[in-house]
């Protein structure tokens, strides 16, 4: 069997046939972007940027800190919408998005927890404090979780989807929370540091730092969920080869795609 | 460039425990997911090969 002859036969057989190709040739340029944005940042955060007045250098926690907080709640509402799209439209692709988001979703709500901790111990003297702010985000992990855990536990990968998506679209109330959290309620954690509509409470080369890693964070985030919905895409029409030998079919017809 | 030296780099205004803690850890999770995910898509790609050969 010829390289060529064996990649052929999987893209006949990658569920979205026009994704998994077009996904695959997106995933080295967003890796590269983020590489060229992290660096960029990085370096205008911990080598140009000056020191806080209040804070120290602790404050350079930020320049991960908020951009990693922004993704865990902006990738938590992208997973519900595709998750709703795949459930109301029957569209598989969406779908596997889905659950392709939610592994990197969690992955920077913990960041974000676990970079405040370490923010929060130098600057109001503890780790945790249940205030609104932080206490939503722990909420949102558990949000993240308990999605995986249920879309794992189904074997019937289109039941397991709608399972996830009600969940999903249900705890999307918490996003909102999380973010006006600092206003409603007198929390610890500060307010927000940018905003659109008043101009930023900090220094521009702060900013710029700030920026440049939340699209490292978010150019990374595409790679990253680009290659698991390419896998998951694969895992279920293995599923369904094995269902078709299972079956005692000879020719190889594919699956209806979405 | 706003430190003197090297060691003043990593001490962070003596915050160094905090902020390397804090960037270690973040850097870590970002080194580890992109491995896994790599795995797992060429586990996929075995697993369907492996599928397709036996029928």
């Amino acid at each position: 069997m010829t390289t060529a002859n064996h990649r052929w036969r999987l893209y006949r057989f990658a569920s979205p046939a026009t994704f998994y190709p077009l996904a695959g040739k997106l995933v080295p340029w967003f890796a590269a972007v983020a590489a060229i944005l992290a660096a960029w940042g990085l370096w205008l955060g911990m080598l140009r940027a000056p020191t806080d007045a209040t804070q120290g250098d602790s404050y350079r926690i930020i320049f991960i800190h908020v951009p990693a907080a922004w993704m865990s709640m902006l990738l938590y509402v992208v997973m519900a919408f595709w998750a709703a799209i795949g459930w109301a439209f029957n569209a598989r692709l969406a779908s596997v998005v889905a659950r392709a988001i939610a592994p990197t979703g969690a992955m920077f709500t913990f960041v974000a927890l676990w970079t405040g901790a370490l923010w929060g111990k130098p600057t109001w003297g503890t780790w945790w404090v249940w205030d609104a702010r932080l206490t939503s985000e722990l909420i949102l992990l558990f949000l993240y979780g308990g999605y995986l855990a249920l879309v794992s536990a189904i074997d019937d990968p289109r039941r397991g989807d709608r399972a996830g998506a009600l969940l999903a679209i249900v705890g999307s109330v918490n996003v909102p929370i999380i973010y006006f959290s600092v206003v409603w309620w007198n929390t610890l954690h500060q307010g927000a540091s940018v905003s659109v509509t008043t101009a930023p409470k900090m220094a521009a080369v702060m900013l710029q730092a700030m920026l440049l890693m939340t699209l490292a964070f978010w150019s990374y985030a595409f790679a990253v969920i680009f290659v698991r919905a390419r896998a998951i895409a694969l895992e279920r029409d293995n599923r369904a080869a094995w269902a078709g030998a299972a079956a005692g079919r000879t020719a190889a017809q594919p699956e209806a795609t979405t | 460039m706003i430190w003197n030296s090297a060691s003043d780099f990593f001490a962070m205004g003596g915050y160094g425990t905090y902020v390397w803690g804090a960037y270690v850890v973040t850097a870590a999770c970002m080194a580890i997911e992109p491995i896994a995910v790599a795995w797992r898509h060429r586990r996929a790609r075995r697993d369907l090969a492996a599928a397709e050969d036996r029928r």
